[in-house]
């Protein structure tokens, strides 16, 4: 993938682009680690593992502020992390401790944090994209200048509540930046065999609304594409449909095997030739703005972070018996 | 081939069974025909006899145990057949109930069935759950009570003019009782007369006696010393031949029709230990005195045993039940339906008494008769008991 | 107290809140510049702007997704069905987001905010737009359904399911809109969750609610003079359900019968059977009896239809079973 636009680095950033490349180690180490205690037993249910897209949710983040909010898919706990929610509120969630970030109540689906503008992991897919826009409506509507975003999947987009909700955000002028994290597979189906037309960004023609590709493997260009969004649902409440091309390095769920049969170990393997934390950390050592001491002690503190991040969840305690009943009637 | 050896229906209102003894034990030779057990049905103890041949490969109710009838009570089989599954089937639950139709569309689903005469169903008394409470707390036995609810239920307005009696009797010591649980006559007992006094509209007719012809009767016909003719068993001989000349009187109330019997069949009360039966004399208006004292002897002595067969305690026309001997003067019985009648025998006194123009001392019993609105009117009922009065005051009648 | 219609109790109620609380906003279709498909919010764009009575495109699941989202960050939103039949293209919305938000986020994200709209039969409009859906959303948690059946009730109920903090699902009655009735002004709430008396009665409860109401109010008259003195409970709230109220009033009369006009089968009135068998065992004197919709899809004709509906002979013939007088 070329794209003319991509930017060149900008050496004025270096402390912001060595966080940024934290962040994306932090995810990678915390899903690791997460896939690791999921196979233990530690963590049930469904989940839905964010290695290979750590460029996205990085990248579009920073260029968010205090009081934007998020709105994403079941594959969230990434998002969660950059939104600034502690790794230890996110394992401990993972684990169905009292301590997580959802009270052990949500789930891996169910991120929550609403003092990090982290409003949910949602289950059904598409299901975010009208609530993200309503949180919109609610900024216009108290005429606050902050930003919602829906992250969802390529799949997303041949659901009614896409068209519905980017249809009223267009008609209605609403601060929100809708981001398909097209990793190319819903589940075990391509886009190929799913999708009437392959170039999801087209959607937006129908609403016409705004929308631009990013390179999902490249936390540059995802942050350069989700700037110029953020600054025209901010400015002057226009939307925007971008389209940040990704991959997944690992099966649709714990339940699914890295390739299965909807994709084969070669396309795997090339995909891994474009991670986005080798391109980044090559983009910056490239740039002088990154050494090898900097990559080991990033990755030093991220693995302190993980295992307290573990330690924490395995001692927290579970929700007390009486959490069953409580939070499902506000007063 | 293995037997599935079942709790019987040993009489003819059985509906459950407590398995008293077992004569064979596991592992036993059985021949078909061999009796396995003693069965307490609602009316005796009756033997459970085998219906193929086998080893007793397993006891499934112990001694003790109630269960229904058809219920698997033991398997009979050859030594190495696998009855694994027909020891298994019996733990589990009966055969679901086919399916009710649909309810017709709309709303009030299925509509209850209508008011049956018998409120009580195999011992258990249908009532609302208001009526249960108001009956617990004005202390009202409610197997007295007759309901007027869909199937017999008993309801808050069956309550409202009922009044209380005593469910328990008074303790022989203060603070000590015993609870005796139901046995399955006296659960029967309760069922039956529980269900005849309620529906069965009961009128009484009482008549004095004077039984001075009949005792010195008696007294020379016992004198014989060819055994020796009760009292009640003139009553039963008398009674039975004015039944046949009232035919009105011998007869069952049946719902939607009353038969009238050419024959008379005397069932007469007996007490036994926990409980009363009624074995039967047939055609007792044809027998002579010493049969039917013979007869009643032979089956009275039996009912105490409990050892009566069915046939032996059904099918009465007509009942005499006599509290003489205990002292009792006078009462009313209880009709056993579907009998449309019932005559009460009290003791013979002596008491003072205008005859022939003077005042002497003459031996007296009063006969009470319950009878059943529905077949009997009160001056059919009359004419019947006159006829029993004027036979036994003229004992010569019998040998008319 | 003004006499005013149902409609206008409810638009009187919503001009209200709007008046008092800035965050409330009006959404739905044709809420607008058409004045309400049922001119519930008659006037209401003059007075409070298109920002605040807002005209959507046809799309439930979106708005109902919108308005969800708008509850989570700082508004009370009013989302109005033009009827409860299009409420099941959102229904994903109103039980996978809104039910369940604060319970999946751990307590942190309330959803204040009111999906209303007419629901049930009117008259002749068929199959897919005469329906009682009010025991769907009664079955789940973190939802409260509420039904007025008077003016005076559809203005108190209304501002206090505004006022709620969680998602209220405030179903009309559509052939209730032109109901006149005496409505309190100004501050008239009626508290969710609280049954009211229509009529005191001795003899039998009848239950009801909405429309079905007036249905038994006049079967209780007509009772009456059979010397049948029926007491007529409108449940006003589904859910929560006032169960101390019903077991008050059936301890009394020992007999009930629930009325409704949705299906049968898993309807409101056996949720109101079971509570009551556990709460009243010992003062029923009779099975609880139900009066019900036709297990069937509407049909249009008017006889069928009217045929499908619990009518008042249909109630007194179920009270008469139950006080053992059939």
């Amino acid at each position: 993938m070329t794209n003319p636009n991509k930017n060149v680095v900008d050496s004025a950033r270096g402390d912001e682009y060595r966080d940024w490349l934290k962040q994306m180690t932090l995810i990678r180490r915390f899903e690791e680690a997460a896939g690791e205690a999921y196979a233990i037993g530690h963590i049930g249910g469904f989940c839905h593992l964010y290695v290979g897209q750590e460029a996205v949710a990085v990248g579009s983040n920073a260029a968010l502020k205090e009081g934007d909010v998020i709105m994403c898919s079941y594959r969230e706990h990434g998002h969660a992390l950059v939104r600034g929610v502690s790794a230890r509120a996110v394992m401990a969630e993972l684990f169905g401790k009292a301590t997580g970030c959802s009270a052990g109540k949500g789930g891996s689906m169910h991120m929550f944090d609403t003092t990090k503008g982290m409003l949910g992991g949602h289950g059904i897919v598409a299901g975010q994209i009208p609530l993200a826009t309503g949180a919109a409506f609610s900024f216009k509507y108290n005429k606050t200048d902050n930003v919602a975003v829906s992250y969802f999947g390529e799949a997303a987009v041949n659901n009614g509540a896409f068209h519905e909700a980017l249809n009223m955000a267009a008609l209605w002028n609403l601060p929100v930046v809708f981001i398909c994290e097209n990793n190319r597979y819903g589940m075990g189906t391509a886009l190929e065999r799913s999708h009437a037309v392959w170039n999801i960004h087209e959607r937006s023609c129908s609403y016409d609304m705004e929308s631009e590709i990013a390179d999902g493997m490249d936390v540059l260009d995802t942050n350069r594409v989700m700037s110029k969004a953020v600054e025209r649902a901010r400015k002057d409440g226009i939307p925007t449909l971008i389209e940040a091309r990704t991959y997944r390095f690992m099966g649709h769920s714990m339940s699914d095997p890295i390739h299965g049969h909807y994709r084969t170990k070669e396309e795997v393997e090339s995909q891994k030739e474009r991670d986005p934390l080798i391109t980044f950390a090559n983009q910056l050592k490239d740039a002088g703005l990154l050494t090898d001491e900097d990559i080991k002690q990033i990755e030093a503190s991220v693995a302190e972070e993980v295992a307290d991040a573990l330690t924490f969840a395995e001692e927290s305690d579970i929700p007390d018996a009486s959490a069953l009943f409580t939070d499902v009637y506000a007063d | 081939m293995a037997t599935k050896v079942v709790m019987e229906a040993l009489s003819p209102t059985m509906e459950e069974g407590r398995l008293v003894t077992w004569l064979k034990k596991e592992g036993d030779k059985i021949a078909t025909g061999d009796t396995l057990a003693e069965v307490e049905t609602d009316k005796a103890v009756m033997e459970l006899v085998a219906r193929g041949a086998g080893i007793l490969r397993q006891i499934v109710v112990g001694e003790g145990q109630t269960v229904d009838v058809a219920s698997l009570v033991a398997i009979i089989a050859a030594a190495d057949e696998d009855i694994s599954e027909i020891a298994g089937a019996s733990s589990a639950p009966a055969a679901a109930a086919p399916p009710l139709a649909p309810s017709e569309a709309a709303s009030e689903a299925t509509p209850e069935p209508k008011p049956a005469t018998v409120a009580s169903d195999g011992g258990r008394v249908k009532a609302s759950p208001l009526a249960r409470k108001m009956a617990s707390e004005k202390g009202i036995d409610l197997a007295s009570l007759q309901g007027s609810g869909p199937a017999g239920r008993i309801i808050k307005r069956d309550l409202a003019s009922a009044s209380a009696v005593p469910v328990t009797a008074a303790a022989p010591t203060p603070g000590g009782f015993e609870d005796v649980p139901l046995t399955q006559i006296r659960k029967t007992i309760a069922r039956r007369l529980a269900a005849s006094i309620g529906p069965v509209p009961h009128f009484f007719l009482t008549t004095t006696i004077d039984m001075e012809n009949v005792a010195d009767a008696r007294a020379q016909l016992n004198a014989t010393g060819n055994g020796k003719i009760s009292f009640n068993d003139i009553i039963v001989k008398v009674v039975a031949m004015a039944l046949a000349k009232h035919r009105a009187c011998n007869a069952w109330w049946q719902e939607d029709s009353i038969r009238y019997f050419n024959d008379v069949h005397m069932s007469i009360a007996v007490a036994i230990e926990d409980g009363l039966i009624t074995p039967v004399v047939r055609n007792a208006d044809q027998k002579s005195l010493r049969e039917i004292s013979a007869e009643t002897k032979e089956l009275v002595g039996r009912a105490q045993d409990r050892k009566l067969k069915p046939e032996e305690y059904t099918g009465g026309t007509f009942s005499v039940s006599n509290l003489g001997m205990f002292g009792i003067d006078q009462f009313t019985a209880i009709i056993n339906p579907p009998e449309a009648g019932i005559i009460a025998v009290g003791g013979i006194a002596e008491e003072p008494s205008a005859h022939n123009g003077e005042i002497v001392v003459r031996k007296k019993m009063k006969l009470t008769m319950s009878c059943d609105h529905r077949v009997i009117d009160g001056a059919t009922g009359a004419a019947f008991l006159q006829t029993v009065k004027q036979m036994l005051e003229n004992p010569l009648a019998i040998v008319w | 107290m003004a006499i005013l219609t149902y409609r206008d109790a409810l638009n009187e109620a919503l001009a209200e809140e709007m008046e008092r609380d800035p965050s409330v906003f009006l959404m739905g279709e044709e809420v607008a510049v058409y004045q309400g498909a049922y001119k519930v919010s008659k006037g209401l764009l003059d007075r409070f702007g298109e920002d605040r009575v807002v005209d959507t495109p046809i799309t439930e699941l979106g708005f109902a997704g919108l308005g969800v989202g708008a509850a989570m960050t700082g508004t009370r939103p009013v989302i109005e069905f033009m009827t409860f039949n299009f409420a099941l293209l959102a229904i994903d919305q109103i039980v996978n987001s809104a039910a369940k938000m604060l319970y999946m986020s751990g307590g942190q994200i309330p959803i204040p905010m009111v999906f209303r709209g007419p629901g049930g039969a009117a008259l002749q409009l068929g199959a897919q737009h005469s329906q009682a859906f009010e025991s769907w959303y009664a079955n789940i948690p973190g939802l409260k359904v509420v039904m007025p059946a008077t003016p005076a009730d559809a203005k108190g109920l209304l501002k206090s399911s505004i006022r709620d903090n969680n998602p209220v699902i405030f179903i009309e009655g559509e052939m209730l809109y032109n109901m006149k009735g005496e409505v309190p002004e100004g501050e008239h709430l009626v508290p969710l969750g609280v049954a009211d008396i229509k009529r005191p009665g001795n003899d039998v409860t009848l239950v009801s609610h909405s429309k079905t109401v007036a249905v038994a109010l006049k079967a209780a008259e007509q009772l009456s003079a059979d010397g049948i003195d029926a007491e007529v409970i409108d449940l006003r709230t589904i859910r929560p359900l006032d169960i101390d109220a019903l077991t008050a009033s059936v301890k009394k009369t020992n007999r009930c019968v629930v009325v409704e006009e949705g299906w049968n089968f898993c309807g409101v009135g056996a949720q109101v059977v079971d509570d009551l068998q556990r709460t009243a065992f010992d003062y029923l004197d009779a099975p609880i009896l139900r009066v019900t919709g036709a297990d069937v899809p509407m049909p249009y004709n008017k006889q069928l239809e009217k045929a499908s509906k619990p009518s008042p002979d249909r109630i007194i013939d179920a009270v008469k079973r139950v006080s053992y007088q059939d």
